[in-house]
């Protein structure tokens, strides 16, 4: 597997002393608050509701199982005994003490990870597809591009004070796993007459002002990948605001300013810095594709699979949920659930990391990922070991087939630890969860992705579930907004408010009652929620959900 | 139109320790308490900026130092507002920070 080689062993070793230095400062008073904030954002460490925060970056969601371990070993050593991966395919440490903040980072670097420019107004964390490397119906793996960007952004001069944060995704099939559409940039693999090159959007993003991306260039070719980038950030840095934080985002820029003129200064400075980009940059991607050259597939009988799947409702209905297709033959991208019924969405044990890196180990070419979905993925494992991965996972309470399903619940961690938040989003996630598992109609139901955030920053994708919910403050009371016709995919679509919102009471009745309706309209089992909605728009959605309250209120 | 003046709300000085991160109260006896039912009730406007003052010049134990409305209850301050509830109590999604505490206790 590639070995992560953004920071060198001695370059980090030297950044975790510098941190620990100024720790020591902050506790001797020798430095102020004010001096020492920006320090510790730089270094993934904020400051929450109950405690510190620790953020710690997964490039492109890829992790060893010595990884993993150690992951583990920070939430046992450091932690409660758990850490919470989030969309940004990042583990958050919600109990950090200030004072073991710089051991933590030291046990990091130990396996050649760290909590570095996770934050600021840098270009942040490249994303990728999670099924990078192994789904069936990628073009090639984006992840050498993603960290070839990564490479070359890291540190650049001319990117380190940009008037917002960047974030940048890549997905190397045309079926978007990545939410490239929601991103500052987002880049798609794609072949044209035999040449290898991206779709390249921009101006998407999430937040108060959500947007989607839009088509700045429809076949970039590869080689040109690097001085086009910088092209685009360069415009933004000239152009984009600087006077008003809400306003500094790209998208904002791509909205005010109109997608044709800015795609035209863009081509004007692209082909202007051409020339300075030598082609070194593409001898550096072919060595970093060569590290992440697929494992070697191998070929098992898979008679005990066949049997286990025709003996075993349970097994069948796991395999069938969240295992994917995967490229080589006899082969499946297993997604371990970490959505539980009533667990919070996102959260691992540190038995749980463990268990998922021995498995890793032993079955997935040493190999994980973390999905924004909030879940862990083995990409390659045969299918011949499903019976023994799932048996494993059962005991741990891992083996949840709900993939895709309304109980696979995107929530960010809300007011129950994030200082920004106006509202609760894990509870109400647990019991969405925990009702339908009740009501066991979930996989009736079938593809419904819901999505909850705990404020306007969207840290939750609220905007693009299907169902997406939004916790408010109105008057001193939490408050749930409903927006419906939210999408992820490569078809993104930001949702639609219904209306009034819900108190923390009545959320779950009302989601309740929307999915009835659609249960009652839809022309088929086989037509999803989002499907329905878009043939049938609001309507019946809203009758069910105020209507019938409001018939409920008056009996 | 004049306005009439807004009724002072009763306060408390709260923030987070700076080792433990973990939320304290400022007490009438100048100590940092984890308990908001010990925090001093403050119910004088330049009382509130005098002790707020107090807070903030503790940089080398406290970070976050600002008020929170409070009521007078039965056991000394009650939180106006569920964040504050939130920051009394600890998480909801487990029995952890300060509701671990009190269960020890
Ligand atoms: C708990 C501490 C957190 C804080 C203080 C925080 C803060 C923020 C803020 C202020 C923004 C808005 C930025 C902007 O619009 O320019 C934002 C955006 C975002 N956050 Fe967080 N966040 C936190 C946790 C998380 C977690 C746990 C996740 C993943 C589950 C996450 C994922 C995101 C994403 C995906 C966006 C992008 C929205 C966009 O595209 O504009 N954040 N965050
Ligand atoms: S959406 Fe708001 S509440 Fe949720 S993590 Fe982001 S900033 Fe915090």
């Amino acid at each position: 597997m590639y070995k992560y080689s953004e920071f060198d062993d001695a370059f980090l070793a030297q950044r975790n002393a510098q941190f620990r230095a100024q720790v020591e400062r902050r506790i001797s008073g020798a430095l102020t608050e004010d001096e020492f904030k920006p320090l510790r954002l730089m270094n993934g460490l904020y400051l929450q509701l109950h405690a510190y925060m620790l953020r710690v970056a997964i490039p492109y969601g890829t992790l060893s199982s010595a990884q993993m371990r150690q992951l583990a070993l920070l939430a046992e050593k450091w932690d409660k005994g758990y850490g919470h991966f989030t969309t940004r395919q990042n583990i958050q440490y919600n109990w950090p003490k200030l004072r073991d903040v710089p051991d933590m980072l030291d046990a990091l670097a130990e396996v050649g990870m760290h909590a570095i420019q996770t934050s600021g107004n840098t270009i942040r964390n490249v994303t990728a597809d999670h099924f990078a490397g192994a789904a069936q119906d990628e073009i090639a793996d984006p992840r050498p591009y993603a960290e070839l960007i990564r490479q070359w952004s890291t540190d650049h001069p001319e990117f380190q004070f940009l008037g917002r944060k960047f974030k940048i995704a890549v997905t190397g099939a045309p079926h978007d796993r990545a939410v490239i559409k929601a991103h500052d940039i987002g880049l798609q693999v794609v072949e044209q007459d035999g040449e290898r090159g991206f779709r390249v959007l921009v101006g998407g993003g999430l937040g108060r002002t959500p947007m989607i991306g839009k088509v700045i260039r429809d076949f970039l070719p590869e080689n040109d990948i690097l001085p086009y980038l910088e092209a685009i950030l360069h415009v933004y840095n000239l152009l984009g605001r600087r006077d008003n934080k809400y306003k500094a985002r790209i998208k904002i820029l791509v909205h005010e300013t109109g997608i044709d003129e800015i795609r035209d200064r863009v081509e004007a400075k692209f082909v202007e810095i051409r020339p300075e980009f030598s082609g070194s940059d593409m001898d550096v991607l072919a060595e970093i594709q060569d590290y992440f050259a697929p494992p070697a597939f191998t070929d098992k009988p898979l008679d005990a699979y066949q049997e286990a799947y025709d003996s075993d409702p349970v097994f069948r209905a796991w395999v069938d949920t969240n295992i994917a297709p995967h490229k080589a033959e006899g082969y499946g991208i297993v997604t371990i659930s970490i959505k539980a019924h009533g667990e919070t969405p996102g959260d691992a044990t540190a038995d749980q990391m463990r268990l998922m890196a021995d498995l890793a180990e032993a079955y997935g070419h040493d190999e994980l990922r973390i999905s924004h979905e909030q879940n862990v993925i083995l990409p390659h494992v045969h299918k011949a070991d499903l019976p023994a991965i799932h048996a494993a996972l059962k005991e741990a309470r891992l083996a949840t087939a709900n993939l895709g399903l309304i109980s696979d619940i995107i929530a960010c961690p809300g007011m129950d630890y994030c200082a920004l938040a106006t509202a609760r989003s894990i509870p109400i996630a647990q019991e969405i969860a925990t009702r339908f598992d009740e009501l066991k109609l979930e996989h009736e139901i079938g593809e419904l992705k819901l999505k909850i955030s705990g404020c306007i920053n969207a840290c939750g994708h609220h905007h693009v579930g299907h169902i997406g919910i939004l916790g408010l403050d109105r008057a001193g009371v939490e408050n749930y907004q409903i927006t419906l016709g939210g999408d992820a995919t490569e078809d993104a679509a930001v949702g639609t408010r219904t209306g009034p919102g819900f108190s923390a009471e009545d959320i779950v009745p009302a989601i309740e009652r929307l999915v009835r309706a659609y249960l009652e309209v839809r022309d088929s089992p086989g037509e999803t929620f989002l499907q329905t909605y878009k043939r049938l728009g609001m309507d019946p959605f809203k009758t069910a959900l105020y209507e019938e309250e409001a018939k409920a209120d008056a009996a | 139109m004049a306005r009439a003046p807004r009724p002072f709300t009763p306060k408390v000085v709260t923030a987070n320790d700076l080792l433990e991160g973990d939320v304290v109260y400022l007490t009438e006896d100048d100590q940092w308490t984890r308990r908001l039912s010990e925090a001093e009730i403050i119910t004088d406007e330049a009382h509130a900026q005098l002790r707020l003052l107090h807070g903030e010049r503790q940089p080398e134990v406290v970070v976050g130092v600002y008020l929170a409305d409070v009521s007078q209850g039965d056991n000394g301050p009650e939180p106006t507002h569920f964040r504050e509830d939130f920051r009394r109590t600890g998480p909801s999604n487990y029995p952890h920070g300060k509701q671990e505490v009190s269960a020890h206790v």
